[in-house]
């Protein structure tokens, strides 16, 4: 069955909340949304992580890091990769939406506001750095598959926008 | 091993193998920042959904094959994508126009896809709509761009067209293998989205002021491996690695 839901074990939340994802290392991976269920079975955690992109390179590290984390807690686990439910932009947290806006990442507007943002249409995106909506898009591919890239007209810097995903 | 389902498999993801690797080329060749940072995470998306694919096809195999079998060792004559995703980046009109080319294709199949019976194609298939809906809109924005932009840039974006527009056709030929997957319910039949892609692409096209090729004339061969001269380059590139040196992991 599909199901959206978290199934993961209470005990397990404090460790898993420290492992970030290596690219933005401010945004834990339970704020990301991208844990999806960490039960413990016959003594051995089973881990299953979703992509935000198929290609994201950060998954095979966040992999290693869920790994890396659980043993050094005294768990043994198998960290399996899924793809269905497909990730979305909605399972970040707003925790992880503040940590994204701090670190000088806007985090993802909703869908429709997304699609005019990234069109060009509406200057809806504000600047990270001085919170300006005087904002316009660089490119709709930033430094990695899950940004675009914005400039600020008002104090001219650049900065990245986390897309909208649904 | 289900030697039809296997197939079918490469048959998608040849294409987004081979179709990634060629914009990958533009790595640091981009015509600008942006547009290189464009064209290598759109290769990336689809290198990842090739690797989706891939994964499930290796497993169906057994023998301890891996994706990384699959995707280096084969020979020209086994790779199944068709022909117009190979065709080199002549400059970025071309590359432009075949990505986009292939991203009409490339999404209505994938609107199919997601039914599908199989649950594994069906979840590549969700995930991998909203990776091709961005690529899209971007190379899209580019023909139109470039077709109602400067005199060389619409030159050269109907040149590009007009060179690839005799690769098309090939994406809707439906092969033995993919008959009988969509016969399951697994594959798709691609022969029905001919309309709806040609629809598109010419509305596309009028609205960029472009020409849409009058020719009737269609190559192809790819999906049952007779690739044009362009393909061994590829390879060589690509598997030169793992040919020199055997079971490297890195």
């Amino acid at each position: 069955m599909i199901t959206t839901n978290q199934y993961i074990d209470e005990d397990l939340i404090p460790i898993l909340e420290k492992v970030s994802d290596p690219e933005i290392p401010v945004l834990s991976i339970m704020d990301m949304g991208v844990v999806r269920s960490a039960i413990l079975v016959d003594g051995i955690v089973e881990v299953k992580i979703t992509p935000t992109y198929t290609g994201c390179p950060a998954m095979d590290v966040i992999g290693e890091d869920i790994t890396k984390a659980l043993e050094e807690n005294g768990y043994k686990s198998s960290v399996k990769l899924i793809l269905s439910p497909a990730w979305t932009t909605d399972w970040i947290t707003e925790r992880g939406r503040n940590a994204l806006r701090e670190y000088g990442i806007a985090p993802p507007l909703e869908a429709d506001a997304d699609k005019e943002a990234l069109l060009g249409d509406k200057r809806i995106v504000k600047c990270t750095n001085c919170n300006s909506s005087n904002t316009k898009l660089v490119s709709q591919f930033g430094s990695t598959a899950c940004k675009a890239l914005f400039k600020c007209e008002d104090c001219l810097e650049p900065f990245d926008y986390f897309k909208c995903l649904k | 091993m289900k030697t039809n389902l296997y197939n079918y498999i490469l048959e998608l993801a040849d294409n987004c193998l081979i179709a990634g690797q060629r914009l990958g080329e533009l790595c640091g060749h981009g015509p600008n920042l942006e547009t290189d940072i464009a064209c290598t995470n759109i290769s990336l998306d689809l290198f990842g959904q090739t690797r989706g694919y891939f994964q499930y096809a290796a497993e169906l195999k057994g023998e301890d094959k891996t994706e990384d079998d699959i995707a280096f060792l084969r020979i020209e004559r086994e790779y199944k994508n068709v022909l117009l995703v190979e065709q080199p980046n002549r400059d970025f009109a071309y590359t432009i126009a075949r990505q986009y080319l292939f991203d009409v294709y490339h999404l209505l199949l994938l609107e199919k896809l997601q039914f599908s019976q199989d649950m594994t194609l069906s979840a590549i298939a969700k995930k991998s709509i909203k990776e091709v809906s961005y690529h899209v809109r971007f190379t899209g924005d580019w023909v139109k761009r470039l077709g109602d932009g400067t005199e060389i840039s619409h030159e050269k974006m109907q040149n590009a067209i007009d060179g690839l527009w005799t690769y098309t056709n090939e994406l809707f030929e439906v092969t033995e293998d993919a008959k009988i997957m969509a016969e399951e319910g697994i594959g798709v039949d691609v022969s029905v989205l001919k309309d709806v892609y040609y629809e598109k692409v010419t509305a596309l096209l009028q609205e960029a002021t472009l020409t849409v090729p009058a020719s009737k004339y269609f190559q192809k061969g790819g999906k049952s491996g007779i690739h044009t001269e362009h393909m061994g380059y590829i390879l060589a590139d690509m598997q030169y690695m793992q040919r020199a040196y055997p079971n490297m992991k890195w």
